[in-house]
Formats: structure tokens, C-alpha cells, sequence
């Protein structure tokens, strides 16, 4: 590898340290719930579903995942409401 | 006082239990403890080797277990250190050969003359593993900054968490200063906030532990002479109560630096 390709190739990627954290938080999230990716997306829809059937919700952008403080986990939705603002911006 | 028991074990195979083990016997016993250290992977006997034991082995684990034996006949004292002992593992059995009962059966009756009795955890999360964390009042767990090892530490902290033990702490083990300086290594600070557990030693990579593993005579050996043998001394420390800061792991040297510099140049 040249002098050049290794200033740009180091610019470009992100070192493989980080790519490990994130990686890894990821899968421990999955793993300590016992939840997996395929599951998550279920829920997703579902909640989707249930939430859309009272109010108006901007479904594109619903994230369902998980978030981690010390051991603890949990699962949190995030919903927007598709208020008349909301609507008039797209 | 009656003896504390600690299990090391870790989850994924590899990372260091029964190295860590032989050293922490070793530095707890030239702390002038009375120590003893566990094989419980049975079938797949090595802390003899490790701490150079081998050749002095007459009965094991399950002769204890199954009472072909006493006890005290079966406890291999190593010459070098009054007071540090081997329980070795049997190597023609299996791990169904031991109960977690029995494993706290045979720590009950250590205890009264000992200061510390450690654990040396077989890798996995099965029988061997239950049996090993079974009579243990304190367990660390292994691991080495790689994503195998944590993922696989983190299992062993939910499990643990599970069997309402005292809280997992955690060791890691061959951590690489170079590499983690680069960018190229989860360093210490990544490791400890996935798992969230109390950390309670750094130990870096070093060859000479394969060196000290082929003589069977583990680096603790050599006191704060080697930065590994001071890092197993230090949580040997910590293990006992004292504040022990953790220690800086080595800054290049010049020669170092130049070298690595006319080494980018010409690759």
C-alpha cells in the first residue's frame, strides 16, 4: 500500500476498535433481551399497527431498538405523530 | 478466618483462565496467603503444567469426590511456595463425574485452613461451568479485547447474574498497547462500559508467558520484576483489599517510534 492509499483508506474508514464497540452493542443488546433482529421488527410493525388504528403517526420514521444504562435494558419506541406541521413540511 | 472462594472462568476457551490462575495462586501465595488452586476441567487437565505440577500428581478431584481418597492425600504442595496447593482435575473422566454439590462439598472442607481457593473455570457455559461457579463467593471473569470474548463474557455475567451471585468482576487479559493506540483494539474503557462490570485487572499481552508456560514456572514468579508479573500481583492486591491503582501501560520508546516511522515510509 502506497503513502496516498493510506492517508485516504485511513480517512475513510472508521478504525476497526470502533467498529467492534459498535458492533458489539448491538449484539449484546440482542442477546441479553433474548430478542432477536427478525423479532424486533415484529414488534416494530405491531406497535405500528396498534398506534396507527387511534392516531395519525408518521410510520416511515418510527425506530424501535434497544438502549442500554449499566446491565439494564430496555426497549424504547421512538413514534412521531403526524401533527398538521408535521404534514405540511413534507 | 475461613478462606474466600473465587472461580475464574470466562465463557469462550482461550482467553486466559488457567494462566490467570496458576499467576494469581502463585502472587497470592508470595503474599505470604495460604492458597489453593482448583482444576475443575475435567478431562482436559493443565494447570499441573502450568504451574509445572505434573510429574507430583497421585490422586485428583473426582478420587476426592468419589472417596478413593482423603483430601489432604489428593492437595499436590509446590515446592517452591509452602503454601500454595493443587487440586488437579482428573483427565480420564468427564465432566459428569462432578456435581455442584460435590464442588461445595470439597471448598467447605478447604476453607478452615486456607486464606484463598481459586477456581479454575472449564470454558463453555455448561455442566462444568455450573459445577465450577457452584461454591464460588466471588467469580471474575476473563476476557481479552476481541469481540468473541466479550460477547461471550457477557454471557457468563447474565448467567451469573442469574444464579443471584455476588456480581461478576472483570479481568482483561491481553490487551495490546500498540494496537489499542491505534485505534485497531476495543480498549479498556469500550470493554468495561459493554459489559458494565466492576473492573478488577488490566493484564497486557506478552510472549513470555508461552515461555513461562513451556518451563511450567508461572512469570508471577518473578515479583514486580516483568510488567505482567506486576500486573498479577496487583489484582492479587486488589483481591485483598488494598487500593491498587491501574497500572499505565507502556508508552513507545524512542527506538520504537523510529523504527515504526521509517516502517510506514517503506511498506
Amino acid at each position: 500500500m502506497g503513502f496516498f492509499e493510506r492517508m485516504r483508506g485511513r480517512r475513510r474508514d472508521s478504525p476497526s476498535g470502533k467498529v467492534a464497540k459498535e458492533r458489539l452493542r448491538l449484539v449484546l443488546a440482542h442477546d441479553r433481551a433474548s430478542v432477536s433482529p427478525a423479532l424486533l421488527n415484529t414488534l416494530k410493525d405491531e406497535i405500528i399497527a396498534v398506534i396507527s388504528r387511534h392516531i395519525a403517526i408518521d410510520v416511515e420514521s418510527v425506530e424501535v431498538a434497544f438502549s442500554q444504562s449499566g446491565r439494564e435494558s430496555r426497549l424504547v419506541a421512538d413514534i412521531p405523530l403526524l401533527t398538521r406541521r408535521g404534514r405540511r413540511k413534507k | 478466618m475461613a478462606a474466600r472462594v473465587i472461580t475464574v472462568t470466562s465463557g469462550k476457551g482461550g482467553v486466559g483462565k488457567t494462566t490467570l490462575v496458576a499467576n494469581l495462586g502463585v502472587a497470592l501465595a508470595m503474599q505470604r496467603q495460604r492458597v489453593v488452586v482448583i482444576d475443575a476441567d475435567v478431562g482436559l487437565r493443565n494447570l499441573d503444567m502450568m504451574l509445572g505440577l505434573e510429574n507430583r500428581i497421585v490422586y485428583d478431584l473426582v478420587d476426592v469426590i468419589e472417596a478413593r481418597c482423603r483430601l489432604r492425600q489428593a492437595l499436590v504442595r509446590d515446592k517452591r511456595l509452602s503454601e500454595l496447593f493443587l487440586l488437579p482435575a482428573a483427565q480420564t473422566r468427564d465432566k459428569s463425574a462432578v456435581q455442584p454439590d460435590d464442588m461445595v462439598r470439597v471448598c467447605e472442607s478447604l476453607r478452615e485452613q486456607h486464606d484463598f481457593v481459586l477456581i479454575d473455570s472449564p470454558a463453555g457455559i455448561e455442566q462444568g461451568f455450573r459445577y465450577a461457579i457452584a461454591p464460588a463467593d466471588e467469580i471474575l471473569v476473563v476476557t481479552n479485547p476481541e469481540v468473541a470474548a466479550v460477547r461471550d463474557a457477557d454471557r457468563v455475567v447474565g448467567l451469573i447474574e442469574a444464579e443471584e451471585k455476588n456480581s461478576a468482576q472483570l479481568i482483561i487479559n491481553r490487551v495490546n498497547p500498540d494496537m489499542v493506540r491505534r485505534g485497531e483494539m476495543l480498549d479498556i474503557a469500550d470493554v468495561v462500559e459493554l459489559l458494565a462490570v466492576n473492573l478488577v485487572g488490566i493484564v497486557p499481552e506478552d510472549r513470555n508467558l508461552l515461555v513461562a508456560a513451556n518451563r511450567g514456572r508461572p512469570l508471577a514468579f518473578s515479583g514486580d520484576g516483568a510488567l505482567v508479573s506486576r500486573a498479577f500481583h496487583n489484582i492479587a492486591r486488589r483481591l485483598r483489599g488494598e487500593d491498587v491503582p491501574f497500572m499505565a501501560l507502556r508508552e513507545p520508546g524512542m527506538l520504537e517510534r523510529l523504527a515504526r516511522f521509517v516502517h510506514f515510509w517503506r511498506d
